[in-house]
């Protein structure tokens, strides 16, 4: 905060840092400047176990020697400071290979014309003791909500208020603000046969937006109803994923159906657009505009604005996601899909909100739908039970049995297999019960029963 | 470390930390440089330079721990920090004690990475590449990276601690993919260490030839069986199995909370006599050691199982209080943006006196997993899943046809006691572990391991 507290804006920062790449010897420069104040606070048997405030405050630069492209980021805002940061971004760019692909966006007009509400002024209003308040209360209605509770491990708050500045040599010049937060808890259930842990969350534009009461019930409810999971016979069945668990499913498929990739053989969908790859009942885009989606903005990462992107519609791949680099490369046009996670990383492709379209099956009419087969709760091991390249998966799960359409009996300690493609072909029915889920990417979805998926138990 | 903030500085801000109580005032600073660059197509890219400078300043008062961080090392911003840590307090001043420095010894760097030419870096991931891509046609794509990274910090505390490190770290990993029809199969190696540009100077090349290896077998894979039966686990990186469903349960906050199955069982035989395990900060060049932790303490060797027995914990200065007990030097922090948490160093499983192929060759029907993608467990529950990179299948004591996709799924309680025989063999691994939204360097090590049975979760019912 305090470098900015001395007169310097943040487009300011970035205009600078720019010209310094440029004196540095760049042919084309893009500097990006973010400074963002949040706070956390975490709770643990009523009491606060931390409170931590934090601003943050940096520039990256990339820059273009030609065709080679290098990357620079640093805190050190002083006039020594950037040009030392534009000297390692030139000299990045000479180490690496030329790539004819390579180079900034072309000016993309006015990225003013979408008036985007993405911050709540309020955020910062809250006392660290409201917020304090805030995360007890959720520990203590998660407590309440059901005898079986022993326990808390942690509920916990976090919020973020940015402001983003983008500048390039090419004419790209925009900033904004957002804000954001969540508040989580991880209830602990005790049975006769060991624990059981269940997590609740809740996020949005400032804290008024979160329903502590809720978020701690859902991590009781989820915990509670986990007592006494016993291992399913392995078998072949239908399957359905609550929002929380599709959502992991999905950002897997977003990463598929980024260009970079694609382009880079990596992709299970490599060669499917136009092709049939979910059945009628699915459908999923990418927007970066909506007002509820975190990953939204009025640009992505390099400057391009964002948009919605229909992904599969009419059970066809329509098309893939493109920052510059991976739309030029493909004679295609970007989809605004450049993405950072702060100024410490470069832009590459990835999607901003997935959206799966909604259906028209309640939660109960989804089970009745399924007959015999498996509710999914939670997921684990995704990131080394997934093959990003064909798709296949193998990862471990725990639910409940679903028989004859109703809920029966929790299950851990099991496996879902499958493959992305023919997990999305088997979709049979979409839910109505769509939801924000943060977990590996910002996603918004219902609840999906898959016709059919492989569970390996005892 | 002096460079980082000076002692006077530390000592003021120590003081308007406790100005309005506490019992304990910490200032961490930090300033770090970093390089990562890739080859893909055979195109050296994503070269980044990264460089960042912060502070965090830390204040404990009853049970609560106030924390606020800034980038910059501007004496004013620090300061201010420390003011933002106290406000939430209404106590009187709280006096730190003046600051007496301890030396701490680095771990040696031969060849400070940063002195190395980019290009020489850019060369390394070219011959990597070559050598991928020449493990034959079916290898279609190849990617290799470069990192490195030097940290020095400054802990100076209201004990009077003032201390600080000095920590280079550099890794390289490969990764292959190879293609036949429809069939497209992944590998991956990696090769790390708390070392300089030396680490490379024995054939690092090699990690190129096992990525692509893994992925060519990999090709004539059936599909993995499912269902309970004996695993042998591959020495090296198969210790993460053991990180992951021991490890983190006891790391001592998980414990105080009652959020660890091993919360009771302190002293207690949680394994069979033959397995004895450490965590162990201290040893030379691995990718998980440190000369002092983040909170200054030095990092030791913890001998947390022996002879199957429950012997330890692993303690930060937080939760070693609480239990009246001495840091073990695990508490760890990704930068100056976090507070330290007890985590592990280098995890690992002591050697046995079985010969590995004695071990298989007890098993009619099993599998073999030689190396994982990675893991996750929930330490309260003790369930865990893993993610199996490169698998087979054990036939009449044979290891014989390789397996895709499987996963071992299990708890960890009934997974360690399930350990029946342990191979004279030994290999340290390199990984990065996540937890409280931490990523910290650690290593995995153990020789092969046998489990008498586990859920091995694949298609093939």
């Amino acid at each position: 905060m305090a470098i900015w507290a001395r007169g310097l804006v943040v487009i300011e920062v970035a205009r600078q840092a720019l010209e310094a790449a440029i004196g540095a010897g760049a042919s084309d420069a893009e500097a990006y400047a973010a400074e963002d104040s949040g706070r956390e606070v975490r709770v643990h048997g009523g009491e606060v176990e931390s409170l931590t405030a934090a601003t943050r405050r940096g520039i990256g630069v990339r820059a273009w020697i030609g065709q080679r492209v290098g990357y620079a980021y640093g805190t050190d805002l002083s006039g020594a400071g950037m040009s030392a940061l534009a000297e390692r971004a030139a000299e990045a760019a000479r180490v690496a290979d030329e790539d004819e692909f390579a180079g900034p966006p072309d000016d993309q007009g006015d990225r003013t014309a979408v008036e985007l509400q993405l911050s709540d002024p309020a955020i910062s209003q809250w006392s660290t003791g409201q917020l304090a308040d805030l995360t007890l209360e959720i520990e203590r209605s998660a407590l309440a909500a059901d005898a079986r509770i022993a326990g808390v491990e942690q509920a916990v708050y976090a919020d973020s208020a940015e402001r983003v500045a983008i500048f390039s040599s090419a004419g790209v010049e925009g900033e904004y603000s957002s804000s954001s937060c969540y508040g989580y808890v991880q209830a602990l259930a005790a049975g006769d046969e060991g624990r059981e842990t269940g997590l609740g969350f809740g996020l949005g534009r400032g804290p008024a937006a979160l329903d502590p009461v809720a978020i701690g019930r859902e991590g009781a409810e989820r915990a509670a109803e986990m007592i006494g999971a016993g291992k399913p016979q392995s078998q072949s069945c239908p399957v359905v994923l609550d929002p929380t668990v599709a959502a992991s499913f999905i950002a897997l498929v977003g990463r598929g159906l980024s260009a970079g990739a694609v382009q880079r053989g990596r992709s299970p969908f490599s060669e499917l657009v136009g092709k049939e790859v979910a059945s009628e009942a699915f459908s999923l885009y990418d927007d970066g505009l909506d007002p509820e989606g975190f990953a939204s903005a009025p640009f992505d990462g390099e400057g391009v604005s964002r948009r919605r992107t229909p992904l599969i519609e009419g059970q066809a791949l329509r098309t893939f996601l493109y920052d510059t680099y991976t739309a030029r490369r493909a004679e295609a046009d970007s989809t605004g899909n450049a993405s950072r996670s702060g100024y410490r990383s470069q832009p590459s492709v990835s999607p901003s909100n997935l959206i799966v379209e909604g259906g028209s099956f309640g939660f109960a009419e989804l089970l009745r739908e399924a007959g015999e087969g498996v509710l999914i709760t939670d997921v684990a091991g995704l990131h080394s039970g997934v093959n990003p390249v064909s798709g296949v998966f193998s990862v471990g799960a725990s639910g409940r049995t679903i028989r004859d359409g109703e809920l029966g009996e929790p299950l851990r300690e099991f496996t879902i297999a499958s493959d992305l493609v023919a997990m999305l072909r088997a979709v049979r029915a979409v839910g109505t019960d769509s939801r924000w889920v943060p977990f590996g990417g910002s996603v918004r979805t219902p609840s999906l029963l898959i016709g059919e998926m492989t569970i390996a138990g005892s | 470390m002096s460079e980082l903030i000076e002692a006077g500085v530390a000592q003021d801000v120590l003081a308007r930390a406790l100005a309005h109580g506490g019992e304990f005032a910490e200032v961490f600073t930090e300033r770090n440089a970093g390089l990562t660059m890739a080859i893909d197509e055979s195109r050296i890219e994503a070269v980044q330079s990264g460089a960042a400078e912060g502070a965090g300043v830390r204040v404990i008062s009853d049970g609560t721990t106030y924390y606020s961080h800034v980038d910059g090392l501007d004496p004013a911003d620090i300061e201010r920090a420390a003011e933002e840590a106290a406000m939430a307090m209404r106590a009187g001043r709280t006096e730190p004690r003046p600051l007496r420095a301890v030396a701490s010894t680095p771990l040696p760097i031969e060849m400070p990475p940063a002195a190395v030419p980019a290009e020489r870096k850019a060369a390394l991931l070219r011959e990597l590449d070559e050598r991928g891509r020449g493990a034959g046609p079916e290898i279609t794509q190849f990617t290799a990276s470069y990192a490195e990274v030097r940290r020095e910090l400054s802990v100076a505390n209201s004990d009077g601690l003032f201390s600080g490190d000095d920590r280079t770290r550099v890794r390289i990993g490969a990764q292959a993919v190879a293609r036949r029809d429809a069939v497209v199969e992944t590998g991956a190696e990696t090769l790390g260490g708390h070392r300089g540009f030396e680490l490379f100077g024995d054939d690092p090349g090699s990690i190129a030839d096992d990525a692509a290896r893994k992925a060519l077998i990999l090709l004539d894979a059936g599909p993995a069986p499912a269902g309970s039966m004996p695993v042998v686990v591959g020495g090296g990186f198969g210790g993460v199995l053991f990180h992951e469903m021991t490890g983190h349960g006891l790391e001592a906050d998980h414990v105080q909370k009652g959020a660890s199955v091993y919360a009771s069982k302190l002293g207690e035989q949680v394994a069979q006599p033959l397995l004895t395990a450490y965590d162990d900060g201290r040893m030379p060049g691995e990718w998980g050691s440190d000369s002092i932790d983040d909170e200054g303490a030095p990092t030791q060797k913890t001998q947390v199982i022996e002879a199957g027995r429950l012997t330890s914990f692993l303690y930060d200065g937080v939760t070693a209080r609480r239990d009246g007990m001495a840091s073990t030097g695990n508490g760890r922090r990704e930068s100056f943006r976090h507070l330290p948490v007890p985590r592990m160093t280098n995890t690992y499983i002591a050697p046995g006196e079985a010969e590995p192929e004695a071990m298989i060759a007890e098993v009619e029907r099993g599998f073999y997993a030689v190396s994982f993608a990675g893991g996750q467990v929930d330490p309260a529950t003790g369930d865990f899943v893993f993610g199996v990179s490169e698998g087979y299948l054990i036939e009449g004591g044979r290891v014989t046809q390789p397996c895709r996709g499987a996963t071992l799924i299990g708890n960890c309680i009934e997974a360690l006691a399930a350990i029946d025989a342990l191979g004279n063999d030994f290999e340290m691994k390199t990984g990065i572990c996540g937890k409280a939204g931490q990523r910290v360097p650690v290593g995995t090590g153990q020789g092969h391991v046998r489990i008498a049975a586990m859920t091995v979760g694949g298609t093939e019912l």
